[in-house]
């Protein structure tokens, strides 16, 4: 936390959890996607079920989704924006068992009928933590530019990444690596201190075995 | 020195202010800052925000999402402009901006949080009047971002600035600690005197219970705004006078962090306790 923590953020109200939070969820569920959203199940838990209307949490959500940013004043126009860009969506609660009381699940399809499903929470202050990813267990907060892969567990694969990084000379702030049993699927989250090129970024996208790379940059 | 007063002290005791210590600090541990005029560039543009932000909860228009409230500050700037209000026309002012940011907030404007959206007018209401009636420069006002911050921070690190956690002392208290040093600083207290004015201000809104109509930033805390900087500006006017906190800023922050922590759940950001649980409210 520093001091534009405390004098910020600059955010479209009224809250900054369900607000400001939820806003970024749907921006970050738009970048893992990686293309324009088609259709967005939106379920909302806790708090953020039963207050999403008053709190525009709905609108931020789309908002996000359409890839505004936090203080974008069209966040307020957001299902307006939604019409006209033929994004489809439905919003309805969910109960959770032992979730954060400000959590959505989106389920987004993009244009190319591509898939992706996020549960995440908005833990605060318009920060937000992503708990799963297409249903296995994660935890970023795309908080600093962060590079999402998901990839087959297989030996190497972290040399791989880091060796790319390197010669990109990226420095690694934090790195946390997920997976769903030995050789199934894994999911590896990389904090850097400075945007990777693209031909790097590109070169990770072509390595066998690694389905999705994303830089996530909130 | 970001959890701890008596350290903030003596840094600006050798650096020559509070903001010249959090700027320092600033630089060493934000990655995504170079410069100085980098991070002083931000701040005039939270400036700007507030700006817009007091100019946007002014227009009578304005209403929140769910109805609930809007367009009272409008009124509220219209009394102190024609001599209608109690306080004069200089706490009129501050509290109808006070007011206006947090109507605009309501209303799904752009707001600077500080330190979050439901206590977003206090800090902007009481920097920007205190330029219309004293002339300060923006420099000056960026400066008073800055102790704000030092202020906000230190709380957020000892106690907490979540009402979900520490209830509105947390949020409006929080934001009237660090606007009571920010105007203690501008009239040209000393560093020691902002820390008490910021003690003071804390002081007063201790126990303050966070108890939102229907869950919603709405009820009471646009009205909360106000009552939280006309306590912040008299915090801030006994420092000024000489008056000297017996308690030291930090130990208040501490007894705020304990006094959230026996708050029950029910006065805690849940809307079901305080204002949310008055009769007239729980209809729907």
């Amino acid at each position: 936390m520093h001091v534009f923590d405390i004098i910020g953020p600059i955010m479209i109200g009224p809250s900054s959890s369900h607000t400001a939070g939820a806003a970024r969820i749907g921006r970050i569920t738009r970048m893992l996607l990686g293309e324009p959203v088609r259709q967005a199940h939106i379920r909302f838990h806790g708090s953020f079920a039963k207050t999403w209307e008053g709190h525009g949490a709905d609108r931020a959500v789309i908002g996000g989704l359409l890839g505004l940013q936090v203080d974008d004043p069209d966040l307020r126009r957001s299902r307006h924006l939604a019409a006209e860009q033929g994004m489809a969506y439905d919003i309805s609660s969910v109960q959770l068992r032992d979730a954060h009381p400000n959590t959505v699940i989106i389920e987004a399809t993009g244009d190319s009928g591509k898939t992706v499903t996020v549960q995440a929470a908005s833990v605060g202050g318009g920060s937000v933590m992503v708990q799963y990813l297409n249903g296995m267990e994660v935890g970023f907060s795309g908080s600093k530019t962060t590079l999402i892969i998901q990839h087959k567990d297989a030996p190497g694969a972290i040399a791989k990444v880091s060796r790319l990084l390197a010669a990109s000379r990226t420095n690694i702030a934090t790195m946390r690596v997920f997976r769903e049993e030995a050789g199934g699927r894994a999911v590896m989250a990389l904090e850097l201190d400075s945007e990777p090129e693209e031909t790097h970024i590109d070169a990770l996208r072509r390595v066998p075995g690694f389905e999705s790379v994303t830089l996530l940059r909130v | 020195m970001e959890r701890s007063v008596t350290k903030l002290l003596t840094r600006a005791a050798s650096l020559g202010g509070i903001a010249a210590a959090m700027r320092e600090w600033q630089l060493r541990h934000d990655d995504t800052v170079r410069t100085v005029e980098d991070m002083d560039g931000r701040m005039r543009q939270a400036l700007a925000v507030m700006r817009e932000s007091v100019s946007q909860g002014l227009d009578p228009k304005t209403r929140s999402v769910s109805g609930l409230t809007g367009g009272n500050a409008a009124k509220y700037m219209a009394a102190a402009l024609t001599g209608r209000t109690a306080g004069g026309s200089l706490m009129g002012r501050i509290c109808a901006r006070s007011l206006a940011v947090a109507e605009c907030n309501a209303a799904m404007g752009r707001i600077v949080a500080a330190p979050t959206a439901g206590a977003c007018g206090i800090l902007p209401a009481a920097l920007l009047t205190m330029q219309e009636e004293y002339g300060y420069t923006d420099g000056q006002l960026v400066d008073a971002l800055y102790i704000a911050g030092a202020f906000g921070l230190i709380i957020a690190n000892r106690a907490s600035i979540a009402g979900a956690q520490g209830g509105c002392q947390a949020e409006c208290g929080s934001a009237a600690g660090m606007t009571a040093a920010a105007i203690t600083f501008l009239k040209g207290g000393s560093p020691r005197q902002q820390a008490d004015a910021c003690a003071f201000a804390l002081m007063n809104l201790m126990g303050l219970v966070c108890d939102p109509v229907h869950g919603l930033v709405e009820v009471p805390c646009v009205f909360r705004n106000v009552g939280a900087v006309s306590v912040a500006l008299s915090a801030a006017d006994m420092a000024l006078s000489g008056i000297d906190c017996p308690i030291p800023c930090d130990e208040v922050i501490d007894a705020m962090r304990q006094v959230g922590d026996a708050l029950p759940s029910t006065l805690r950001e849940t809307g079901e306790g305080g204002c949310a649980a008055c009769p007239s409210m729980c209809k729907k």
